[in-house]
């Protein structure tokens, strides 16, 4: 089985803040992780690939230390990778990457029985790179897969729903989008962390995948970020403290001031 | 670029019912309309469309668009991506609103692509710039440590998914008027590449978090598993539901049906009584919009008092009973 499992590198989200007098993201010294679901994408293709056989190519579209993301994923056990990447890509939104990413996969030799992506990135938090990949692909897509069965014209696939799951069969080759519930990352091999390490990963520009120069980076983009700013604070909090009893008499009295009880 | 001046919701509908989400975007696409002059329409795949048009008119469409077709009576990707991309290129509308339910945000990145329009996702404000003739798209970025505002200036239809309860329905009557347009659809190029075989209900919830007007959340302040006891003993007192941070779901104390925040629910509840939560960003972006929150947590610089009307400094184990019992005598 061919498995393509899209991932993007983010700073952690946990370690970014905000500079409240500039309104600028404090990134300096922030780490570039994994973006975390991608993770589970990956883990499922790797356990895909255990069970059922194939390779596992590994797939990046972002700037050039983006590849630290993709050697990470070799240390994991994915097979090959490849990087996208080039100035004239900067500045996409999720249309445009999803049409670049679609050319570099459409490029492999062998065409994917399967693509995984995460469920979302966490810094844009949009979920939307999966979905538009499958469409320029023309590919059957479900998005918050927690298990994937090769069946024997495509997939039975568990989906996670707002109140419990549904079971879906799809053709092959399909696209799926992979919730944290679905698994936990295996640690990486040391023998794959050094080989990994010496790794040829090539990287695919312009000239490579060769797109419509409309359709990428910043004029690629339908949506354009016209002002950034700092969530607001609440202001008039009250602090309560002392014998619980008492706090939570003056709490209740109020909840009863505010009408909410 | 000539379009029909209107803002579109996409009413979803599961098993024949709306889905809540809906009716809050008619409420705010009625706003909308008030500073751009444009109309409310719904856009309802169905099978068997009439009886639901109704509800969307009273909660402020003028106008729906069925798509009537047994194949679009449950939400299968190809069928209604195909079938609203159809619509949408036809009428060209201003607009596109979607629920980011679990359906929302696999269908509107499909049709973004389709169609060539921008896609915001998860937007907690919107707006209308009647000088640049804009949708202002606001949404928190990097796990809620920025807003963005985002805008399609060259696109049309702009298109943004919001989550349920960030913002307020609001019903106008019982039997508003409204047109309903039976819009054919053809489905017929459409291979079927993929059935839904099985659907599964495991919500374990007694009360719905969404719909819930008190929540009592627990976090991993509340130590172990078997002292959740506390957090839903307080709920049953309260008529309230049962939150969790990511924290304890993780660490399997709780299922993740009960987690709110970034990558849970979104709650807007009357009260949210955080116990034993630190307040990390990603929880807050779930839990912020509540009308009052409180805060009990033993550490006085936890993040969680930043956003708390009222904090109370303590153990939860001791304050979070008091709190059920003196609930209970209030009551009686
Ligand atoms: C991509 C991503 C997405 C995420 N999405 C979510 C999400 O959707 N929802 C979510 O909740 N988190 C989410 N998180 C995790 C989030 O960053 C925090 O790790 C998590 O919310 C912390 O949970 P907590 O507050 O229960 O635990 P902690 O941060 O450990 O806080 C426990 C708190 O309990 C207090 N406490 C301890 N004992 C007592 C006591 N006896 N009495 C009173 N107080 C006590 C402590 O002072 C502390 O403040 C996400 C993280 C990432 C990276
Ligand atoms: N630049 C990228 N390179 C590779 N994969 C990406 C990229 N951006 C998004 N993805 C994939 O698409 C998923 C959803 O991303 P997003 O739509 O940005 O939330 C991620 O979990 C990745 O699997």
């Amino acid at each position: 089985m061919n498995i393509v499992v899209c991932i993007k590198q983010v700073p952690d989200s946990d370690k970014v803040t905000i500079d409240r007098e500039t309104n600028r993201l404090n990134r300096a010294g922030v780490p570039s992780i994994i973006n975390p679901f991608d993770e589970n994408a990956l883990e499922m293709a790797l356990q895909l690939k255990d069970k059922h056989g194939g390779k596992v190519t590994v797939i990046s579209m972002g700037p050039p230390q983006a590849v630290e993301a993709l050697r990470t994923a070799l240390s994991h056990g994915a097979d090959d990778a490849i990087l996208i990447s080039d100035r004239k890509f900067g500045g996409a939104d999720t249309w445009a990457t999803s049409y670049t990413i679609s050319l570099a996969i459409k490029k492999l030799e062998v065409q994917p029985d399967i693509i995984l992506f995460g469920k979302q990135a966490i810094d844009g938090d949009t979920a939307q790179v999966g979905p538009g990949v499958a469409h320029f692909l023309d590919l059957p897509m479900l998005t918050y897969a927690k298990a994937v069965e090769p069946t024997d014209a495509g997939f039975k696939v568990e989906k996670v729903t707002e109140d419990g799951y549904e079971i879906w069969e799809i053709d092959k080759p399909a696209a799926f989008t992979v919730v944290k519930e679905a698994n936990q990352l295996r640690m990486p091999s040391l023998k794959k962390k050094m080989a990994a390490k010496k790794a040829e990963i090539p990287t695919w520009g312009f000239d490579d995948l060769n797109p419509i120069e409309e359709n990428i980076g910043l004029a690629g983009s339908p949506t354009k970020v016209s002002k950034i700013f700092a969530p607001p604070v609440k202001l008039n909090k009250e602090i309560l403290s002392g014998e619980p009893a008492e706090m939570i008499t003056e709490l209740i009295q109020k909840l009863k001031e505010r009408n909410v009880l | 670029m000539s379009t029909t001046k209107e803002i579109w919701v996409f009413a979803e509908q599961r098993n024949g019912r709306i889905a809540g989400v809906v009716n809050e975007l008619l409420s705010k696409a009625q706003e909308l309309a008030e500073k751009s002059g444009f109309e409310v329409a719904a856009v309802l795949p169905a099978s068997g469309c009439a009886d639901l048009c109704q509800e969307l008119f009273n909660y402020g469409a003028k106008k729906v668009y069925t798509l009537d077709d047994p194949k679009l009576a449950d939400y299968q990707n190809d069928y209604y991506s195909r079938a609203i991309a159809a619509l949408i290129n036809d009428k060209k509308p201003e607009i596109v609103l979607y629920g980011a339910t679990t359906i929302g945000r696999s269908l509107a990145p499909t049709v973004a692509v389709m169609v060539d329009a921008g896609l915001t996702a998860d937007c907690t404000q919107l707006d209308y710039d009647t000088e640049g003739c804009n949708l202002l798209q606001t949404r928190p970025a990097f796990g809620g440590n920025i807003m963005a505002t985002i805008i399609c200036p060259d696109h049309r239809p702009q298109m943004a998914t919001v989550r349920s309860n960030v913002f307020k329905k609001e019903k106008l009557g019982d039997s508003e008027a409204g047109e309903t347009i039976e819009y054919p659809v053809d489905l017929s190029g459409v291979p079927e590449r993929m059935r839904r075989i099985e659907v599964v209900h495991e919500d374990d919830n007694t009360i719905d978090l969404n719909a819930a007007q008190y929540i009592v959340s627990g976090g991993r302040g509340v130590g172990k598993p078997e002292n959740f006891k506390i957090i839903y003993d307080l709920a049953s007192e309260l008529g309230a539901a049962v939150g969790a941070s990511r924290a304890t779901v993780d660490a399997g104390w709780i299922s993740h049906h009960h987690q709110v925040g970034q990558t849970g629910k979104t709650v807007c509840p009357v009260v949210y009584v955080a116990c034993g939560i630190s307040g990390a960003i990603q929880h807050l972006a779930g839990m912020q919009s509540s009308d009052v929150i409180v805060a009990v947590n033993k550490d006085p610089d936890a993040p969680i008092f930043d956003v708390a009307d009222f904090g109370l400094i303590g153990d939860l184990h001791v304050i979070v009973p008091e709190f059920q019992k003196q609930i209970a005598a209030f009551k009686a």
